[in-house]
């Protein structure tokens, strides 16, 4: 078992930790406290070819695999939350056309997409369908050489933004899961509008948007891998976009256990810095040990990713231990912070907001749980 | 246009007061501290690329210095530089600014084609701003400092020469040696392309033997300066805290002030 790093991760890193805390951390207050999309941000990572790390070099990426998106993952969501979703959205646009995409697909979406000149999302969930993700009552038909799609979806990370969505939609309702349908649909196609932006508790400056369709006509040539495979496109881009939220979630808690060690080295009470005290110290002791599990696990469901080899419950694991750590962590950095961390002028209040988000989004805890169990149980089974 | 970058390795400003002085040999213990390119010849180099970007040409980046040095010539490469030269020899050792402009200006004699010559004003750890205008002058060439902007047209090149409270301008012809400031840009990051190119590219090392040099004129024996002491300065007597609300602290102010014949 080998842990080390690479020359070229080791470089890489270097390169996005300086990028993230000199050009992203500063900003992530105002951006948050605005709910400005952060374009800039966003350029920046197009510009130094960070949105290529996945992709493959004949598509105009870099080819660096699963495990070095996420730790860059990792940096930019310690330093800007947002902005670490934002990328981690992409991701579940990448994903499905690389795994489920044809040739000509492949072709036409990933170098724009590599490039950082197109930005991704995935559309499933809507009003009725969220962790019954087989209920999803957007549908299509088949016209000529066209599918028209009617209906809604909701929450869509990076919706509004985006140019490329991939979006399930039914085209067999009486069947459930079995008849969902993936499809690429592009911004600018005729009937596809955006609706209400949802208000949220923290993360306000992350995209999170209504999609509609009225008779939107999507080219035959759109539809991504078969019909009626829409529930395993769905599934396992969910499986792989498990580890980017993990790794989001992961940031957060490791940015919100820097600012309460610092704190505590710094706050001194009955003449003494506060990190002097017991009660302190297993605190801190209990966040460092907890969000280098996260990591470890996170890191594993990459690698397993990049070998081929079975990730699903791994990134279930990891998702579901990274933002459960990520939620407790800010919640015990907000009481090491007492009074001070109550406050907005210091930043611990916003991740436990952010916290939040990471235990629900990309299948909730409870979700998480019930595919563990479902994988362990099948284990050793023929 | 093709463009020579003088770079120097110093230690990382955001760890500079983990430097520790070796007070036998007067020089800075430098083992453990990370090292970056010296920031103003980060904005030397960030001109130089813009200047081939927009005119075409290359960038040849120069520095001397120790082995380790390589990584600076490394990130160079990485932010886009075509070609990374280390002038690296133990003869080299303990050179002060004169030895140093005159070994890099025997490398630059070496390398022969070149329009411009850009520097930093000065680096941050010695900050002595001698090496450019040192270099300019054993090359023959026309030199300007402190530049915070440069305009290239037809040979001639125009710059905005920074002052403390103004600024001058100044015209010449190429070619001719510019030492810039840290308002002229604002330096890339490496891309990733950048960074995987760089990790596959050859740093060029050149020794003493390698260059037209004059061995009187090399490391400690051509150097016309010694430290002959290296010390940290006494730390002036603290300031005192005023204690009490504001009404309270401006009257105890005033009256120190008053006590001792300020006001």
């Amino acid at each position: 078992m080998d842990f080390s790093l690479s020359e070229e991760q080791k470089m890489i890193l270097e390169m996005v930790e300086e990028l993230s805390q000199k050009e992203f951390a500063p900003l992530a207050d105002e951006i948050a406290s605005k709910g400005e999309f952060p374009q800039k941000n966003i350029e920046k990572l197009a510009k130094l070819d960070l949105f290529g790390v996945i992709i493959p070099q004949e598509f105009g990426g870099l080819e660096m695999g699963y495990l070095t998106w996420a730790l860059i993952a990792e940096k930019i969501s310690t330093a800007c939350a947002t902005t670490g979703l934002i990328f981690g959205a992409n991701l579940l646009c990448i994903y499905p056309l690389l795994n489920f995409g044809t040739e000509e697909q492949k072709r036409k979406y990933l170098p724009p997409l590599a490039k950082g000149e197109s930005l991704g999302a995935f559309a499933l969930t809507e009003p009725e369908a969220g962790s019954d993700a087989g209920n999803v009552q957007t549908t299509v038909k088949r016209e000529g050489d066209n599918y028209i799609m009617n209906g809604n979806k909701i929450f869509i990370t990076n919706g509004g933004v985006a140019d490329v969505y991939v979006v399930i939609a039914s085209i067999e309702k009486k069947i459930g899961p079995r008849g969902l349908t993936a499809f690429i649909v592009e911004k600018n196609t005729p009937g596809f509008t955006f609706g209400q932006h949802f208000r949220k508790m923290g993360l306000e400056a992350l995209p999170n948007v209504e999609l509609i369709f009225e008779n939107c006509p999507i080219p035959r040539e759109n539809l991504l891998a078969k019909e009626k495979r829409g529930f395993r496109v769905a599934m396992q881009t969910f499986a792989a976009g498990r580890i980017g939220v993990g790794i989001g979630a992961l940031g957060i808690a490791q940015a919100a256990f820097e600012k309460a060690k610092e704190y505590a080295k710094e706050r001194v009470q009955f003449g003494q810095p506060i990190s002097s005290f017991q009660a302190i110290r297993q605190i801190l002791a209990d966040m460092a040990t907890q969000i280098e599990a996260a990591r470890y696990l996170l890191y594993r469901a990459a690698w397993l990713l990049d070998q081929n080899k079975p990730f699903e419950k791994l990134a279930s694991m990891g998702k579901l231990y990274a933002s459960e750590v990520a939620m407790s962590v800010t919640i015990k950095a907000v009481q090491v912070l007492g009074g001070y961390g109550y406050t907005k002028d210091y930043p611990v209040e916003r991740y436990m907001r952010e916290a939040k988000l990471f235990e629900i989004i990309e299948g909730t805890s409870e979700i998480q749980r019930g595919v563990i169990a479902r994988l362990i149980l099948k284990e050793g089974e023929a | 246009m093709d463009v020579i970058v003088c770079i120097k390795q110093v230690p990382d400003t955001e760890e500079i007061h983990k430097v520790r002085i070796d007070s036998e040999k007067h020089t800075l213990i430098r083992k453990g501290i990370k090292s970056i390119i010296n920031p103003f010849d980060e904005n030397a180099l960030e001109e130089a690329l813009r200047i081939k970007e927009k005119m075409g040409g290359t960038v040849t980046v120069l520095s001397m210095g120790p082995p380790q040095a390589e990584d600076a010539l490394k990130k160079a490469l990485a932010m886009g530089a075509d070609q990374a030269i280390l002038l690296s020899d133990l003869a080299f050792a303990g050179s002060d600014t004169l030895a140093t402009s005159y070994t890099l200006s025997a490398a630059i004699k070496k390398i022969k084609r070149f329009d411009l010559i850009l520097l930093g004003k000065q680096a941050i750890d010695g900050d002595t701003a001698q090496v450019g205008p040192g270099l300019a002058e054993w090359l023959h060439l026309s030199q300007i400092t402190y530049a915070r902007k440069i305009e290239i047209h037809d040979g001639r090149v125009r710059v905005e020469r920074g002052l403390e409270d103004s600024f001058e301008v100044v015209e010449t012809i190429l070619p001719v040696l510019i030492t810039v400031t840290k308002e002229i840009n604002e330096p890339r990051y490496p891309s990733l392309r950048g960074l995987l190119r760089a990790k596959k590219e050859e740093v060029l090392v050149w020794t003493s033997q390698d260059l037209p040099l004059k061995a009187s004129k090399i490391g400690l024996d051509g150097s016309a300066t010694q430290v002959i002491d290296i010390f940290t300065p006494e730390v002036p007597s603290r300031g005192k805290i005023i204690s009490g609300d504001i009404y309270q602290k401006v009257d105890k102010l005033i009256e120190k002030f008053k006590k001792e014949k300020l006001i």
